[in-house]
């Protein structure tokens, strides 16, 4: 086994605040306090907390576009944040790809679904350096979340909202990544499509051999997706589960209380070993 | 949104009368029954006639033919006025609006200056400095309205850049100059529609003050202000000279106005769906 494709160490993250107690007061507010994190190859690990306890802005830091005051994220081994030559930064942008929550905005209104895509084919031409066929392209990864090759001449607007979320999908597979970053991919859909959509995260996982990073508040989407999950509060990791099947066993009274506000009276120590399949069986219904 | 447009009468009257003026004007030698420039100082302020449908001036030439030429430097330089104000403050605005930082303070106190002069003030002080001239008038009128542009545009702007599709474009490596044209402009570009239409009705009657005032275009090229400054001197005797050029200035301003409310009635999101 290689080392982890995405490591980061000691994230820290902090914005002005916007009501200073005096004219020109330099007060900040702490959004990230120190976070280190690995993603193995073809691993999904799961970044989950309530809303406010930095898990959005720990996405920006790692797809690129926050850069931190302190810590350094690697993509095998190259800081992203780093100055690099060409190539490298080429390399870097075509390794990780995210999928955001609100499908509503995630596409430019303006633009057909042929040409959502086509963006990221047209950055993938740029790195490999030569012509694709976008047309065949477009229908392939199309054909991979699930739509007809005939939806590439549609508009945002005339799609529905699982199908919007799969043209995400789509748009981020385009550019051949290894990491999918999903920042509550699945959050704005109702439950049954957010089934259909974690089903072909987990079938394309399969066959493309993706690793995962899946940032959510909700726990039950993440038992049924994730190998190893993270409990975020307040702008720390609080606790790591390596293993989803002993979820039960975390003992940080924060993360005690996320579970038990999901999975409701009754969880003891070690009843976590058909977890899972509860979970599945729940979400199915 | 161009159905919805298509669908309102106001919309399609105004579009067509500034299309009829526009071709009136492009087509001016063709359509106008006199030369603007012949003087027959015998025949002046003659009254509508086959020769003259709008009668003379007080040198005796025809009103019409002058109304169809000085369409030219109204409508035309108006126009020109307005794509060099909306070039230059999207490029600011833009700027400012997607790169934030250090770039966005500077341009937007620049801004701030441009927008503490009275408008007026600064364009008869840009042409008394520069001479008398219509380029001038319409630098002028460039460089006072710039600003009000740059600041609308890079509301805009700040309003897309933290949508998904841009954060998306950026996160994948899409370059700046891609993200700018073909994500930014588009979005912005109808709500640009809608001030530019509202803003050639002020062009408008900008250069047509200045040309009154005479400031702008110079006798003896026709050109509606200057027809009115030229009438004022007769408007006791033959206050008719006054009428024609008048009304024409207020129709093509008012279509220009209506335009723009039209336009924006036809962009807003809860009218569609009515």
């Amino acid at each position: 086994m290689k080392g982890p494709i995405l490591t980061a160490t000691d994230i820290r993250v902090s914005f002005r605040k916007e009501n200073q107690r005096r004219l020109f007061g330099r007060e900040r507010q702490q959004v990230l306090r120190g976070i280190s994190l690995a993603l193995e190859e073809g691993e999904c690990l799961g970044i989950i907390g309530e809303s406010g306890s930095g898990k959005s802005t720990l996405g920006r830091v790692l797809c690129g576009l926050l850069k931190p005051e302190a810590g350094t994220v690697r993509i095998n081994g190259l800081d992203i944040y780093g100055r690099h030559n060409h190539r490298e930064n080429a390399q870097l942008h075509h390794s990780l790809s995210v999928v955001f929550q609100d499908y509503t905005s995630s596409a430019n209104p303006r633009f057909r679904v042929r040409h959502i895509i086509g963006e990221s084919l047209r950055v993938l031409e740029r790195i490999v350096g030569s012509k694709l066929d976008r047309e065949r392209r477009t229908a392939e990864v199309l054909e991979q979340v699930g739509l007809p090759s005939s939806f590439a001449a549609r508009y945002p607007h005339e799609l529905s909202g699982g199908q919007l979320q799969r043209v995400c999908i789509a748009r981020a597979l385009a550019i051949r990544p290894r990491i999918i970053l999903l920042d509550e991919a699945i959050s704005s859909l109702d439950a049954s499509t957010q089934v259909q959509i974690m089903d072909l995260l987990l079938e394309l996982r399969r066959s493309l051999g993706l690793s995962y990073l899946f940032i959510t508040h909700d726990l039950t989407s993440i038992t049924y997706l994730c190998d190893r999950v993270a409990f975020m509060n307040n702008g720390e990791i609080v606790e790591r589960v390596d293993d989803i099947r002993h979820i039960a066993e975390i003992r940080h009274p924060y993360a005690r209380l996320l579970l038990e506000s999901v999975m409701g009276i009754g969880v003891e120590y070690g009843s976590g070993d058909n977890a899972q399949a509860q979970w599945a069986a729940a979400a199915a219904c | 949104m161009l159905q919805q447009l298509f669908k309102n009468p106001v919309a399609l009257l105004c579009m067509g009368i500034v299309l009829l003026t526009a071709l009136l004007g492009i087509f001016a030698p063709l359509v106008a029954p006199n030369d603007p420039y012949a003087n027959d100082i015998l025949n002046k302020f003659a009254g509508p006639s086959w020769q003259f449908p709008l009668g003379t001036d007080q040198l005796g030439r025809c009103v019409f033919s002058r109304m169809l030429y000085g369409i030219r430097p109204t409508l035309f330089l108006s126009l020109l006025t307005m794509l060099g104000t909306i070039g230059l403050g999207v490029v600011m605005g833009i700027t400012a609006g997607y790169f934030r930082g250090t770039v966005d303070e500077i341009i937007m106190r620049v801004v701030d200056v441009m927008l503490s002069f009275p408008s007026q003030i600064i364009i008869l002080a840009v042409v008394a400095l520069l001479g008398v001239d219509i380029r001038n008038v319409v630098i002028a009128s460039i460089f006072i309205k710039w600003a009000w542009y740059a600041r609308m545009i890079r509301t805009a702007t700040i309003k897309y850049t933290n949508m998904n599709f841009v954060l998306f474009s950026r996160s994948i490596g899409s370059g700046n100059f891609y993200i700018l044209t073909r994500h930014m402009l588009p979005c912005i570009a109808a709500e640009l529609a809608v001030l530019a239409s509202l803003d050639t009705g002020w062009a408008i009657l900008n250069i047509s003050t200045l040309s009154f005032l005479g400031l702008g275009v110079q006798a003896p090229t026709p050109e509606w202000g200057a027809m009115l400054n030229e009438a004022k001197n007769v408007m006791v005797s033959n206050p008719e000279q006054m009428i024609v050029p008048g009304i024409a200035v207020v129709v093509l301003v008012g279509a220009f106005n209506m335009l723009g409310d039209c336009l924006r009635d036809a962009l807003d999101p809860k009218a569609v769906r009515q």
